[in-house]
């Protein structure tokens, strides 16, 4: 049960706030932010999700950039309010189409409406994009999806020229097309979110894979809609712990870990041949989640090399190293960087950052980068001495490398290599997913002979945390 | 709907306007709202809009209300939504002008269209103005009857409503009945789940009045209730089943097999993908299977799949992880997990990089490997990061404190930090102790700590400026020339210092050592022995009150609820835990009525007494510790949890009266006249009923105080059947005003600590008592701080304990 949820813009400003229950004062979500802003407890520059103030609890979740944020007294289920959040977040996206600050402000009096069929004296009524549709007066104002940032959740999907409709993602469900008729079609995105850490000598010391497939329909009439996965998949395997599936490496069937599925998923058959059927409800909404850490092969290798460059042996009886170094020329060393892509040539990634923090004593960096490089940033942040090289995009089957050199400001200890590293990397691959879990066919029970509405089965991968040790 | 002019969209919200764009609100809805011209509509939404968004940011508007209330005369939808929001949100404060809307939302509840009854009858219900109650009751009624499953699912938390803003009318109209009699037979889910829900809430608010609320309130754990839902669970939407699954974690089986059927029938409730049922029946498989080791150990290894894969947001849960490498940290893979937790101390997220310094220290005071780990954390000094310096620093200095042998090597490589570099006041302060600690071996300590003293003013911390004098009046000890003027500008700086604390302990040393230096000295630098075990190390009492608040906010807090949540709260709303820990099957309301009364008497006598929260909280939500003061009088409720069904038919009635009734003059102070007869006479020694102890002070107390006595005896047979689990020997136990602190342990050995206080003043009996019901034999150690009452108190503890079981 909770007592009051508002949602806040980055600056501070309450966008749309509900209160249900009265019992925590009107001012809780100005000391909210205050005590978010200026989070310093234990040690954490961050403040948690979940926290406790003069007896009042909230909870938060942001989302684009916003906070959404429930208060209460009562000590709940933490899990059912977080959860409920993330809803809450998901059903005005369905609604707006796009979920950012100025679709809010936009259609405040529409998320009223919601908030008040959502919730009711504290207590859940619905998530349910579909039920909550016959109680909702307000139509969206949408806004211009035209004017997201390229980064934006649409383009994420986009293989080169292969382009997906870009506006399916940012389309309210209830709003009309322009042209006053509704597009038929229907979208399954394959999202995975790759964890992969690589020990100093390249190996790979956890690898796993955080999936969902994600489904957001817009089929007048909600057909019944069959899905069907890879036959020979695997899930979890009686009792036996992650490290077993190990074992097999590589070998055909994919294999999960273990998998949670929407409720209005029916499984009848899954155990036979792998496919799910269910009547999508409106919106957006996870089939099912995902997750493995069989073995997989990693997208990218990464190769760092450290080496210091310049002897200096610095013999003199000076007081004052200072003087020592200035005499002698700075201290040098070389980092150089290389990343292979190991993936098809056809894929391309895009949005790749590579990242490594240098030590504390490193003044300045100079780049070099390979000859003909294009479409590719570096950058060495002075504040928080870190390496940063962006690339646009990487074509499978190539190999990049980078060549930093660093300038200290005093002596080294003689290990470089400890103070420097390890490299992290992010990146978003579209049609490309490390799982191999695959939607063979996505059918749609036939209304007509004539009927036969625009199917879209997307795949992305990105990094979660990549990270090779040096 | 047009899409609004752009001029209109333009505003920023965020900027408040004065007061004029409100009477300009206020003049244009005036002029709307006699106006039946087309297209009024749509102006009347652009001004509401406007209206609701300087609601939103907190612009007063309320004096717009009139002209709300008269726009709202239309059948546009939109329009009265919003309308009604707006009410809502003034009503509270403007009782006179709710009234405003009592006609046209009274009207609008027999509208023909359904949506509009429901939604005007929620808002008539969240005007909580309580002189409005007596408009409410009507269109309730027929909300609750209506043919449309909204209008009911509205009208039920209506009640609910009704009762927050007046609960005498909510019973007196018997709504509760209503809403009992829907939740078993409205065919719609959503109706019955909110019928639960408000029953859940209003019954265990009435509890304390009222006999009957009380019983109907066990009554929804009971078996039949508890069946019903659980056969219905796939029709309730994933919120309901949450309720739902909640109530059932409440539940006691009566046999195995009933344990088993209720998880096989959950059991497809793990893979659901909302993070909050899966908890809830997470919650339900550990609850049900406490008895039974083995297959709660299965549970664990159950839930592990399935709790992986709702989580997978890196950073807390790497957190865990670095929580859990320290928790399996032994001698064989202490190397192992060290060599991989220095890993993460470089890491980019410092966050994680300081939590894994800090696992690194804790492994260290586990005492696996010593010699390889000091190691790592001097090289962590080295590592030229501030955050890493300063997590080491703190570690180093609770290293020495308990192993001093390894000062030499630590000190040699601090000694070599240079305080500059160390800005953290928690870092700042554990270098400054160890300079005074060792400020023997460390050459330049005196030095370092004057520098440090004549930057005095510009050192925020008012914890470093603490330690820094305490570690000059140290060093001084040492090293008197060469400190003597150091102590001398700390003192003076001290006695100045604004920090209250800070100038008291100043004012303290000088003192000290103006009346002898050599007490001063025996006092700031006495022997000290090497810390065996820090104190803050979680007890395994508090932990296990966590876990029977397991899916709650308790376990993200790791405290217990009664540590976070004000009294108030811990009330009606958390009906919910307290019957699931106290394990009550279906209580026998014979033994409930006397009783109620008793916790009725507290409640009065409780509005005097701030201080005892404490006691009368958990007293609602039911924590291992303080159990209900109702139980108390009802001994027979423990066996009754093995056999709920058998209790209802069966009401045990023997010796209720006496036991009861010595209750409650026991609560109010009396002298219990006819103590029932099988146990040895109480002496006259009064304890106070709602007497207040934290767990900490106990443990401080306990360590502090000696042995008074120490006894053993035996046990009743009825006793020993009834001790099942500890919490029903916590209830007996209270109602002899003998509270429970913490308990542990499982057939047939238990273990509980007990405490109490003397009625007229705060002088504390402190109990250990081991139960082994195989032997059938107690063993007690009480401590006290007034030792010649001991034997009393004993007699009385004893007598008490001796009455346990039988009924």
């Amino acid at each position: 049960m909770i007592s009051q949820f508002f949602v806040m813009s980055q600056r501070g400003d309450n966008i749309v706030f509900r209160d249900y229950r009265g019992d925590v004062q009107k001012g809780s979500a100005e000391i909210f932010f205050r005590k978010v802003k200026f989070w310093k407890e234990d040690g954490q520059e961050e403040a948690p999700p979940v926290f406790n103030a003069d007896g009042v609890n909230y909870f938060h979740v942001k989302v684009v950039g916003l906070l959404f944020v429930a208060t209460t007294r009562v000590n709940v289920s933490p899990s059912l309010v977080l959860e409920l959040l993330q809803r809450i977040a998901r059903v005005i996206k369905d609604y707006l189409g796009v979920l950012n600050e100025d679709s809010l402000r936009k259609n405040f009096v529409l998320v009223y409406e919601l908030l008040d069929e959502v919730i009711d004296f504290g207590y859940v009524q619905s998530t349910s994009t579909e039920v909550l549709k016959s109680y909702i007066f307000n139509e969206p104002i949408v806004i211009d999806a035209a004017r997201l940032q390229p980064l934006g959740p649409a383009s994420i999907f986009m293989q080169g020229t292969k382009r997906m409709p870009g506006t399916a993602v940012t389309k309210s469900v209830v709003a009309n097309e322009p042209g006053g008729r509704k597009r038929e079609e229907i979208f399954v995105d394959i999202i995975e979110k790759i964890s992969v850490t690589f020990s100093s000598s390249g190996y790979i010391l956890t690898s796993e894979i955080d999936g969902t497939i994600q489904m957001k329909s817009y089929l007048t009439g909600n057909p019944e809609i069959r899905i069907a996965l890879n036959e020979d998949l695997g899930i979890g395997k009686g009792g036996r712990s992650i490290y077993d599936y190990r074992s097999s490496t590589g070998s055909g069937a994919v294999v999960l870990d273990d998998c949670n599925f929407h409720e209005s998923v029916r499984l009848d058959s899954f155990d036979t041949d792998r496919t799910l059927s269910l009547i999508p409800p409106d919106g957006e909404f996870p089939v099912m989640n995902y997750r493995m850490t069989q073995e997989f092969k990693p997208p990218f290798r990464i190769n760092t090399l450290i080496e210091e460059a310049g002897p200096l042996k610095v013999i003199s009886f000076c007081f004052r190293i200072n003087t020592l170094i200035e005499e002698a020329g700075p201290l040098k060393a070389e980092v150089i960087i290389k990343v292979s892509a190991e993936f098809s040539s056809s894929i391309t990634a895009n949005t790749i950052v590579v990242e490594m923090p240098l030590p504390k004593y490193t003044t300045r960096v100079s780049f070099g980068l390979e000859p003909g490089a294009a479409g590719q940033r570096t950058d060495f942040k002075e504040a928080t001495k870190r390496l940063e090289w962006g690339l646009k995009k990487i074509v499978g089957g190539s190999e990049h490398t980078l060549r930093a050199k660093l300038t200290f400001s005093q002596e080294t200890h003689g290990n470089i290599t400890k103070e420097s590293g390890p490299v992290n990397m992010t990146f978003t691959i579209p049609m490309y997913n490390a799982s191999r879990l695959q939607v063979k066919y996505l059918q749609i029970a036939k209304k007509s002979s004539t009927y036969n509405p625009y199917r879209w089965v997307r795949y992305v991968t990105q990094a979660n945390s990549y990270v090779a040790r040096i | 709907m047009a899409p609004p002019a752009q001029s209109q969209r333009t505003q920023s919200p965020s900027q408040p306007s004065g007061k004029g764009e409100v009477s300009d609100l206020k003049t244009q809805l005036r002029q709307l709202a006699g106006s039946r011209a087309p297209g009024v509509d749509d102006s009347k939404r652009e001004l509401f809009k406007k209206v609701i968004s300087y609601m939103t940011i907190g612009i007063d508007v309320s004096s717009v209300f009139g002209e709300m209330v008269m726009c709202s005369v239309t059948p546009d939808i939109v329009l009265k939504k919003m309308c009604y929001l707006y009410v809502g949100n003034y009503a509270k404060v403007n009782p006179d002008l709710a009234l405003l809307t009592i006609n046209f939302l009274q009207r609008d509840c027999k509208d023909q269209d359904p949506m509009i009854r429901g939604l005007a009858l929620r808002s008539l219900c969240s005007l909580r103005v309580a002189n409005l109650v007596e408009y409410l009751v009507g269109p309730l009624g027929l909300g609750l009857k209506d043919s449309n499953s909204y209008v009911r699912t509205v009208a039920v938390f209506g009640v609910l409503k009704l009762y927050h803003i007046s609960a005498s009318t909510c019973i007196d109209e018997e709504f509760p009945l209503t809403l009992k009699h829907l939740m078993h037979n409205d065919p719609d889910a959503q109706v019955v789940a909110n019928c639960l829900t408000a029953l859940q809430e209003i019954w265990s608010a009435e509890a304390s009045n009222s006999e009957d609320a009380s019983r109907e309130r066990e009554a929804l754990i009971s078996k039949p209730v508890i069946y019903y839902f659980l056969n219905r669970m796939k029709v309730f939407s994933e919120w309901s089943q949450c309720i739902v699954l909640e109530l059932v974690s409440k539940y006691v089986p009566s046999d195995n097999n009933e344990i088993f059927d209720i998880m096989n029938l959950l059991e497809d409730r793990l893979q659901h993908a909302n993070g909050a049922v899966v908890l809830a029946t997470i919650k339900v498989f550990l609850h049900l299977t406490l008895s039974m080791n083995d297959v709660h150990q299965q549970v664990y290894e159950r839930i592990k799949a399935p709790l992986l894969t709702l989580y997978n947001e890196p950073s807390y849960v790497k957190k865990l992880k670095l929580e859990m490498l320290t928790a399996v940290a032994n001698e064989s893979n202490t190397y192992e997990i060290v060599t991989e937790l220095c890993e993460y101390a470089a890491n980019v997220d410092i966050p994680i990089a300081r939590e894994s310094i800090r696992a690194v220290g804790k492994i260290a005071l586990q005492q696996y490997d010593v010699n390889a780990i000091v190691d790592r954390l001097l090289q962590f000094l080295e590592m030229e990061k501030d955050y890493v310096t300063a997590e080491a620093l703190v570690l180093v200095k609770d290293l020495l404190r308990k192993y001093p042998q390894w000062s030499q090597d630590c000190i040699a490589v601090v000694g070599s930090i240079s305080s500059n570099n160390v800005q953290e006041p928690k870092a700042k302060a554990a270098l400054i102790w160890m300079l005074g600690e060792y400020s023997q071996e460390m050459h330049d300590a005196p030095y370092i700590l004057e520098s440090l003293i004549e930057n005095w003013d510009e050192e925020h911390s008012a914890e470093v400026r603490l330690h820094l004098l305490t570690a000059v009046m140290k060093c001084f000890f040492k090293r008197a020339p060469e400190t003597q003027k150091a102590l001398g500008a700390a003192l003076s700086a001290g006695l100045a210092d604004f920090h209250q604390d800070v100038h008291d302990r100043a004012l303290f040393y000088y003192r000290l050592l103006q009346y002898n230096v050599s007490v001063a000295e025996s006092v700031v630098n006495p022997p000290k022995q090497a810390v065996s075990v820090f104190a803050d190390t979680q007890s395994s009492e508090i932990k296990d009150r966590i876990f029977d608040e397991f899916n709650s906010l308790s376990v993200v807090y790791q405290k217990p609820s009664y540590m976070f949540t004000d009294k108030e709260h811990r009330g009606p709303f958390e009906f919910s835990d307290e019957l699931g820990n106290l394990s009550i099957g279906a209580e026998a309301a014979e033994n409930v009525a006397p009783a109620l009364m008793v916790e009725a008497n507290d409640k009065d006598l409780l509005l005097s007494t701030s201080e005892e929260e404490e006691i009368k909280g958990p007293a609602y939500n039911g924590s291992a510790y303080s159990a209900p003061l109702y139980d108390a009088s009802s001994p027979s409720v423990s066996s009754l949890s093995m056999q709920s069904e058998l209790a209802i038919s069966n009401p045990i009635l023997s010796g209720n009266a006496s036991q009861s009734s010595f209750a409650i003059d026991d609560l109010l102070g009396l002298v219990p006249a006819s103590a029932p007869a099988p146990a040895p006479l109480p002496p006259q020694l009064k304890l106070n009923s709602k007497a207040a102890l934290d767990p900490g002070t106990f443990q401080q107390k306990w360590r502090q105080l000696s042995l008074a006595l120490s006894q053993d005896f035996t046990l009743s047979p009825q006793g020993v059947a009834a001790l099942t689990t500890p919490q029903t020997l916590l209830r007996h136990m209270q109602g002899h005003s003998i509270h429970c602190i913490a308990s542990g342990g499982q057939s047939p050995n238990f273990k509980f600590f007990f405490f109490a206080q003397k009625a007229e003043e705060p002088s504390n009996y402190l109990v250990e008592c081991i139960i082994n019901t195989s032997s059938t034999k107690a063993q007690i150690k009480i401590k006290a701080d007034d030792q010649t009452t001991s034997q009393a108190f004993s007699d009385l503890f004893q007598s008490a304990l001796s009455k346990f079981g039988l009924s």
